[in-house]
This record gives structure tokens, sequence and C-alpha cells, in this order.
């Protein structure tokens, strides 16, 4: 009995300890940029400074800088517009695309559905330099029109997948009973089905606007002007000109950037990885 | 014909009958609903893949205005430079050694995930972090964390006595030159990789762990009444029911590391003397950076057979996971 429990305990701590680790190796880097965009600039360029502690007073300086002096604000707004605009895009193409081949197109919409998916695959990199000269003779060169054309071309693959497994799981009852009250096989979608399926739209949008925050390659071989720049780029490239690093404004715009939209994807995490998992997993 | 005649007869009523059988008719509204994202994906997707096979066969550059069909001199050219030999080279020693790395950390971190405990979702949240937040930004993280002056690495090596003296006397650290993560050719490719490994580790382990917790709870006792131990659990059961999803998410893990050209525009930008230059990496700087928009292409085209055996992979899980 008391060897069991000792046993647990010390079990409890290998599994604790062991997380810790982990936690440790994923997260440092977001708490390394928290802790640096408060920290003042003498502090952090005095090479015999302890770097864990603050060994001058917190400031805001940074995040001053940050929002007052760059571009910052600007690209986030940027970033937000193309996003909205990539998730209506997304959202008209992918719902009835993925309802379609849930429900109408039988055994040719399964194969369909797994051909989509793999465009999913194909990525930026063999398509960045064709679609710089799609752009260019386009006239979009330069402008965030060009993001808001090409971004839904990793957007609609997934999210159609998504939305695809999303409606086959909603029973059929529903629309067949929607139709027998005299709704057309479009008006039960429209009317019955969409309303019901809040929670795999809301995952779409999420996803969505995640990519096109990440997005780096089409925005960095697209754009020149620095106040055109979408948040990924803008920090790294403008943030950064020279050899001049302001880290704590460097830092600050990573933080700010980054850890709200990882907060919101983490509620709708399950659904992702079920459409990763192509239904592996049931 | 006839529906020609049909509209211009007799218009609205007939429009609206039409409008009504069309919402009723499942197949053609099928068609109807799938049409716009399929045309999307074939313009901007479908389309430009093909472009860049065309380009990768003449001389096009950013410039240009006209271009001549040069067949495969630009692959062959692109063949015979050292640096795409080596870029070549550190493509694959990065997406193997990352993949390795990721897979044997995700496997250990979902079996310790799979125990519920409490604050599960915040340690869920934090593993999360390197893999939704933008690359471009997690990279920067990682470019102060590693700097040549202010490494905090470096920084830890060099003032805290433990870590420092038994490294020391082992040779490996001279506190007075610590490592230059970045500047130097193996610590650089050894930085690139881990951050990789840091960035990719989230996707899988959630992966993994989706996989670990849809084995039905019967068979783990079952295993546990006819006496296994742990190791032989982990490698009979656990590790075969899991296969089929740890080669999905092997599958991902390979198509971004191979593709990913973020990590290394950031903290590298190839160097240094182009030991961390990928090839997506080197078509970028290729294309477009040089201008260069054949080469660019054909190099990038060297990542294609690699998606066709990836893809040819994925359709068989996918059919498998049909059949059952």
């Amino acid at each position: 009995m008391r060897r069991g429990s000792v046993r647990a305990l010390l079990g409890g701590g290998a599994h604790f300890g062991l997380l810790a680790a982990f936690v440790a190796f994923t997260a440092f880097p977001f708490y390394w940029m928290l802790v640096t965009m408060f920290k003042e600039t003498s502090d952090l360029l005095n090479p015999n400074n302890n770097p864990f502690l603050f060994n001058q007073p917190p400031t805001l300086e940074h995040l001053r800088v940050l929002f007052g002096e760059t571009l910052f604000g600007q690209w986030l707004l940027n970033t937000a517009f193309v996003g909205v605009l990539v998730v209506a895009i997304t959202l008209l193409l992918a719902v009835p695309a993925g309802y379609s081949l849930a429900r109408l197109t039988g055994r040719l919409g399964e194969q369909l559905g797994i051909a989509i998916f793999l465009t999913y695959l194909v990525p930026p990199t063999i398509l960045f330099i064709p679609l710089s000269r799609v752009v260019a003779t386009l006239g979009l060169q330069d402008s965030l029109w060009s993001l808001v054309l090409v971004y839904p071309s990793f957007t609609v693959p997934f999210c159609t997948w998504l939305l695809m497994g999303f409606f086959k799981a909603i029973p059929r009852d529903l629309e067949e009973a929607a139709m027998i009250d005299g709704y057309s096989r479009f008006g039960a979608f429209a009317k019955v089905v969409i309303p019901i399926s809040v929670a795999g739209v809301l995952t779409v949008v999420i996803f969505s606007f995640t990519l096109v925050m990440q997005e780096f390659v089409y925005a960095l071989t697209f754009i020149t002007a620095a106040r055109r720049f979408t948040v990924s780029v803008g920090v790294p490239t403008f943030l950064v000109r020279g050899d001049v690093y302001f880290w704590g404004s460097l830092m600050g715009a990573c933080f700010i950037a980054s850890v709200p939209i990882a907060v919101l994807y983490n509620f709708f995490l399950d659904r992702f990885i079920s459409g990763f998992t192509v239904g592996a997993v049931k | 014909m006839a529906v020609v005649k049909d509209t211009a007869v007799a218009a609205p009523a007939v429009r609206a009958g039409r409008l009504s059988r069309l919402l009723d008719d499942e197949t053609r509204l099928g068609r109807l609903m799938l049409a716009p994202a399929i045309l999307y994906i074939a313009l901007l997707v479908g389309l430009p893949f093909f472009l860049a096979l065309y380009f990768s066969l003449t001389d096009i550059t950013v410039g240009s205005r006209t271009l001549h069909f040069v067949g495969l001199k630009k692959f062959h050219e692109v063949i015979h430079t050292p640096t795409f030999k080596l870029a070549l080279k550190n493509t694959f020693i990065f997406a193997f050694v990352s993949q390795l790395l990721v897979l044997i950390l995700a496997k250990i971190l979902a079996l310790a995930l799979v125990k519920d405990f409490r604050g599960k979702w915040f340690v869920r949240l934090l593993i999360l972090l390197p893999w939704v937040a933008p690359i471009s930004l997690g990279s920067i993280g990682w470019l102060w964390i590693l700097d040549s002056i202010y490494s905090v690495v470096n920084w830890v090596l060099v003032h805290w006595r433990f870590v420092r003296e038994p490294l020391r006397l082992l040779g490996i650290l001279d506190p007075r030159m610590p490592p230059m993560w970045l500047g130097q050719p193996e610590l650089a490719m050894a930085s690139i990789i881990t951050v990789h490994v840091w960035r990719l580790l989230p996707l899988a382990t959630v992966i993994l762990l989706a996989g670990l917790t849809s084995i039905p709870k019967d068979i783990h006792d079952a295993a546990a009444v006819d006496g296994a131990g742990f190791w032989r659990h982990l490698f009979e059961i656990t590790i075969p029911l899991v296969a089929p999803i740890m080669i999905v998410a092997v599958l991902f893990g390979f198509i971004f590391a191979f593709t990913d050209m973020i990590v290394i525009y950031v903290l590298t930008r190839g160097g240094p003397y182009n030991s961390t230059q990928v090839l997506a990496s080197l078509a970028f700087f290729t294309g477009i950076d040089g201008g260069d928009l054949a080469e660019g292409a054909a190099i990038s085209l060297f990542l294609f057979p690699l998606l066709v055996a990836a893809a040819f992979i994925f359709l068989r899980i996918a059919r498998r996971a049909e059949v059952t």
C-alpha cells in the first residue's frame, strides 16, 4: 500500500517534470517576447545583466514606439482587411462546395473531395513564381488585393474538406423533413442546414483567418511598399533594418500578433485535427 | 435549341419553374454548388502549376516581355551548380532529422498528455503556441534567443556554473568564446532544425493524441489482464494501432519541412556560406530576389516528385479509412 503510493507520487513527479520540460521548450520563446517587450533597451543590451531579471524598472516605451512610430498598426489593419475578405470568399466558395460533396455528388464527390484536399498539399513554394507573373499581368502587384485573390487558393481546399466532414455528420432526416414541408433541396440547405452548422462555419472562419495571418511567402513576393505589408512579413522585414534591431518593439510586435489568435484557435482544435487526420480517426 | 425557345416564349412562369426545378435537381444543384470552388482552385492552383512547368522550360526573367523556349537547359544548368547540390543535400538533412526528432518527441509528449490532469487545457494551449503563431514571428523570437551577443542561451552557458563547468571540462565550451548559433555552419543547421522541431512538434503531438484517445479502452484492459508490460504494450498495441495516424502526422511534417523557407529566411537567409540553403529558399532567392523566374521555377519543381509521393501515400490512407 505504502509502496504503491510512493510509486504513484514518483510517477506523478516524472509526469509533471516531463510536461514541464516540453512546455518550457514550446512556450519559452513567447515568454521571452513578453519579458523583452517591457525591458529598457539599456537593460537588454548590457551583456553583464542577468537577462532573467528586470535590472531596471519595466517600461512601456517599446509599445509606445511600436504603435506610435512604426507601421505596426497599419500592418494589423492590413492583415484584418485581407483576413476578412479572404474569410468571406472562402465561406462563399467552401460552404456550398462542402455541402455538395457531402450530399449531392455521391461516389464521384468522395473522389473529388480527396482531389480538392490534395491541392492543399501543393505548397506556395512551387506556385509563388508563376503567381507573381499572374499578379503582375493583372496589375495587382504591390496591392493588398493580390493577397485577397491568391489566399483563398489555400483556404478553400482545406475548408471545403472540413465542411464536407461537418455536413456529413448532420442527420439526413432533418433535411428530408424540411423538404417534405415544402422546401426545395437548396431551401433545406439554406434554411435548415446552415443555421445548425454555425459551429462548423465558425471553425472555418478561425482556421482561414489564422492561415492568412501566418502566410509569408506570397506577401513577401507580391508586396514591396512598407505600408501595405501584412503583420507576418512587415515585422521581420521592416522592424529589422540593416543591423539595427529594436528588440523591445520587435518582441512586442511578435507577442501581440501571435498569442491572442493562438488562444482562440485552441478552442477549435479538435475540429481541425479531425480534418487533418482524414477520418483515419473516428 | 428547345431550351432557348422555351425561354423566349413564356419567360417569367417558365423561368420560375426552371429555377425551382434546378433547386430540386440534386445532380445539377450539386454541380452548380461545387463549380465555383473547383474553378477557383483550377485557376489559382492548377494554372500556376502548369505555368511553373512552362516557365522552367523558358528563359523568363522578372522584367522580360518576351520569352524563349529553351527546353531542359535551365534544369541542366541548375543541377550542375554547387549551390544547388548543397541545397538539395540540406533539404534532405533538414527534413529527415527534424521529422525523426518530431516523431520521437511527439510520441512521448502525446503519451504524457493522454492522462487527464488539472489544467490540461492550459498545458495544451502552451504546447500549441508554436504551431498557431505566425512562424515568421516565432522565428524572430528565436533570432533574439540565439543572438550573437545577447543570446540568453549563451548567458546560461557562461554564467550558470553547474552548466558551464561540465561543458568546459568536456571541451565543448570555451566560456570566453561562446557559440555563434547562427554564424557557424553546423550550429546554424542545428539551430534551424531545432526551430523547425519546435514549430512542427505541436501538430504531430495533437494528431498522435487524437489517435491515442481513439483506441478503445477494452484493448488496453485486455492487454493489462494478459500481463503486458509497458514496453510490450507500447510496441505491440499502442504503436501498431496508431500507425495509420502516425503516417498522417509524418506526411504533413515532411511536406512542411521540405517546402518551408520562412525559418531560414528569417534566421540565416541560407547562410553562412549557403550552409543552411534549402531548395525552397534557393528558389526564392534565385527567382524573386535574383529575378531569374525560369531558374527559380526549375529549382522549386524539384520538390514536385516528393509531393507526388506524399499524395500517393495520402490516397492510400484515405482509401483504407473509407473501407473500415
